[in-house]
């Protein structure tokens, strides 16, 4: 009593991280769950949530009990390890990736040199999640749904380097921050708006967002990769995907719309991290928005779309940014 | 994963229903795949199987009659037109022109609505989920104005042999004619989100072939019949009730592709809106129900009388001996002759691509198992 052992402020910094990042993750799928479900109404001609809190802010909070509650249930052909596993393989990645996200010049737990490259990698774990948990449901509706999220983020992979090593050879940077101070003067959406288009496109890809749902199809595949999934282990992979939609809107941000700048907000201590992230919200409501108006596209119409026009276009903006760079 | 070791390729069997979202009801479809290509389709039926027939013929013909709305229960009034047309025809019966005109006008009310649920259901099938609460949202315009005359809202038991049960009022005229100008209005709406839409033409145009001699080998009515060119409409080619004397035209396609489908349903709805406009225009005054005898036996003999619902012709067939029950009662639906030619059309096309076959096919499953 009354010694206090030193805790090393290495430690202390990991585990403050580790709660606020997990909090992040929550609060994050709360707001675009809640957003989503109330634009999706918005354009369906109907309120959505109303009932749980004002006008049902607090609806997805109710959800989520409601899933905690729920009895997790293991189907008798499915591979239980894996099949137990799936899910926190899907959330803890996305966990990792908000290190290096810049909410601002200071704001950011960890400004590692390598940072783009390390929150795509980590984004494309999701895919190993996917797969897992399609293969070990040992359904055949949730294997069609993990095959096709191989081959859609296999294919949907490349256009998106593509289109960010672009911006890379711009700011000869892998540092998010370099990436965002580069931009002090000029957005790269003005100088690569191809790029950005291809990014984008290829992002709501990888994210699996309609019109490119097709791992979750439900009209085709009940519902695809997690059909045999309950409880909050079902939420995990919800969770996963607001998570990497949030990146996917970060990654655009910090390359091409100038990161956390934008002009000092009145009365604000942290007007950059409040304006990257409007920024990153105001391109979620565009996927919001693209998933509730347009169908599905078909198989392989989507990897033709990739293979014959995304890469193609990506690889020629890539060299003509090179030349240019070069002169 | 079972595969199928007498065939050379790796192919496997995937069990789709009868739960599942997109066979529309308890149609259980039987697929042998090879990766995500259908090779076989075999629909398995009869999940929904309620002995309609027989029931018919358990009972007198007045207590059958509520049962003909649970054919097709999205569009009840049509089937309920056949049998009240058929006792009529068997008894000699005439109902007097209003109700005719309100048969007429309520059966094309209740054709909208059938048609508009399809466009939703179908875009909803092909993942765009917006659509359905939009035509939705016009359907339940239509049941609105179906409830305040009829007391139900989607299996109505309204017609009566010799007319109909309630008189239609000035109100019931005034929203009708409220809801064509909506519904015109929201056509050009459909025409701008939907037909225009590239992920949408891409989706149905030229994936599969409805053909007319694949449609005359299968028996294939309505819409889909039309789409391959073949004008065969049973209100026009064997008139019923008060069709001949309006002015309005059978929608026939060409290609026989599934975009065609749709615009041929399309159509279909701006005609509906044409009769109804003109049967409210020419609406006789008169009385809504004929005087009948409090208890009508069928005469001994046999009958049939067919009619056009949304989904193509379904007739009945009655033999009686002359009883309290009929002896024999055979229904004749269109969706049954419809889905058999779904094996013969999906064959070597993608899962998606059935998935929207089906939804084009536009059935109602308790149709199809009575």
């Amino acid at each position: 009593m009354g010694t206090t052992i030193p805790l090393p402020p290495g430690l202390l910094r990991m585990v403050f991280t580790a709660v606020v990042v997990i909090a992040l993750v929550f609060l994050n799928s709360l707001i675009l769950g809640y957003v989503e479900r109330k634009l999706a109404g918005r354009f369906q001609l109907r309120p959505g949530p109303m009932e749980v809190g004002p006008h049902g802010i607090l609806q997805l909070m109710a959800d989520a009990v409601k899933l905690l509650g729920k009895q997790f249930i293991i189907p008798q052909a499915a591979n239980s390890p894996l099949f137990r596993l799936a899910p926190l393989l899907a959330f803890v990645p996305v966990g990792a990736a908000f290190i290096v996200v810049p909410l601002s010049q200071k704001l950011q737990v960890r400004d590692l040199d390598v940072g783009l490259i390390f929150i795509v990698a980590v984004m494309a774990l999701n895919m190993v999640a996917t797969l897992i948990a399609g293969w070990v449901s040992n359904n055949k509706y949730s294997l069609f749904g993990a095959v096709r999220s191989v081959a859609q983020s296999v294919a949907y992979e490349i256009p998106l380097l593509l289109s960010l090593v672009a911006v890379v050879l711009m700011t000869h940077t892998f540092n998010m921050q370099e990436i965002v101070l580069s931009q002090d003067h000029i957005w790269h959406v003005v100088q690569q708006p191809v790029a950005f288009l291809i990014y984008f496109i290829a992002g709501m890809a990888e994210t699996h967002r309609a019109p490119f749902d097709l791992p979750e199809a439900e009209s085709e595949l009940t519902a695809g990769f997690h059909t045999e999934f309950s409880g909050i282990r079902f939420s995990f992979f919800f969770l996963a995907e607001y998570t990497n939609m949030f990146f996917v809107g970060s990654i655009a941000v910090v390359l091409f719309l100038g990161g956390w700048h934008g002009p000092q907000l009145p009365f604000m201590d942290y007007s950059a991290a409040v304006w990257f992230l409007l920024k990153v919200y105001s391109l979620l409501l565009i996927m919001i928005w693209v998933r509730w108006t347009f169908p599905r596209v078909r198989f392989d119409q989507l990897l033709n779309f990739c293979w014959k026009y995304l890469t193609p276009i990506a690889l020629v903006n890539l060299l003509v940014t090179a030349v240019v760079v070069k002169l | 994963m079972t595969t199928n070791p007498d065939n050379q390729q790796q192919s496997f069997f995937l069990n789709m229903g009868p739960q599942h979202p997109s066979t529309h009801g308890v149609l259980r479809v039987l697929l042998e795949m090879d990766g995500e290509y259908v090779r076989d389709a075999e629909p398995v039926i009869g999940y929904g199987h309620r002995m309609q027939e027989k029931l018919g013929e358990s009972r007198t013909w007045k207590g059958f009659m509520p049962y003909t709305a649970r054919l097709d229960y999205i569009g009840a009034l049509p089937c309920s037109h056949g049998f009240i047309g058929l006792i009529e025809r068997m008894t000699g019966i005439e109902a007097p022109p209003r109700a005719e005109y309100i048969r007429v006008i309520t059966s094309e009310l209740n054709r909208i609505a059938s048609h508009l649920l399809w466009l939703g259901a179908f875009l909803l099938d092909l993942g765009a989920f917006t659509p359905i609460m939009y035509t939705f949202d016009d359907r339940e315009q239509i049941l609105d104005i179906l409830e305040d005359v009829t007391g139900s809202r989607l299996t109505y038991c309204y017609f009566r042999v010799g007319g109909v049960s309630r008189d239609i009022d000035e109100p019931f005229v005034e929203k009708t004619h409220a809801f064509i100008r909506r519904l015109r209005s929201r056509f050009k709406l459909y025409e701008d989100l939907v037909t225009g839409n590239i992920i949408f033409i891409k989706r149905v145009q030229d994936i599969v072939q409805f053909t007319p001699d694949m449609a005359m080998r299968y028996g294939v009515t309505g819409p889909i019949l039309r789409s391959t060119g073949i004008c065969y409409d049973i209100r026009k080619n064997e008139p019923y009730s008060v069709y001949p004397e309006f002015d309005f035209e059978i929608p026939v396609g060409e290609t026989g592709d599934c975009l065609e489908v749709y615009r041929v349903r399309m159509r279909e709805m701006e005609q509906s809106l044409r009769i109804i406009e003109q049967a409210l225009d020419r609406l006789p005054q008169g009385p809504v129900l004929a005087k009948t005898p409090r208890q009508l036996k069928l005469p001994q003999g046999d009958a049939s009388f067919a009619v056009e619902t949304a989904r193509g012709e379904l007739s009945y067939y009655l033999i009686s001996d002359g009883g309290e029950t009929p002896y024999r009662l055979k229904i004749r639906t269109p969706s049954f002759s419809n889905l058999s030619l779904l094996s013969e059309l999906t064959r070597n096309v993608l899962l998606s691509d059935l998935v929207m076959v089906l939804g084009t096919l536009d059935l109602v499953i308790p149709e199809i198992d009575r």
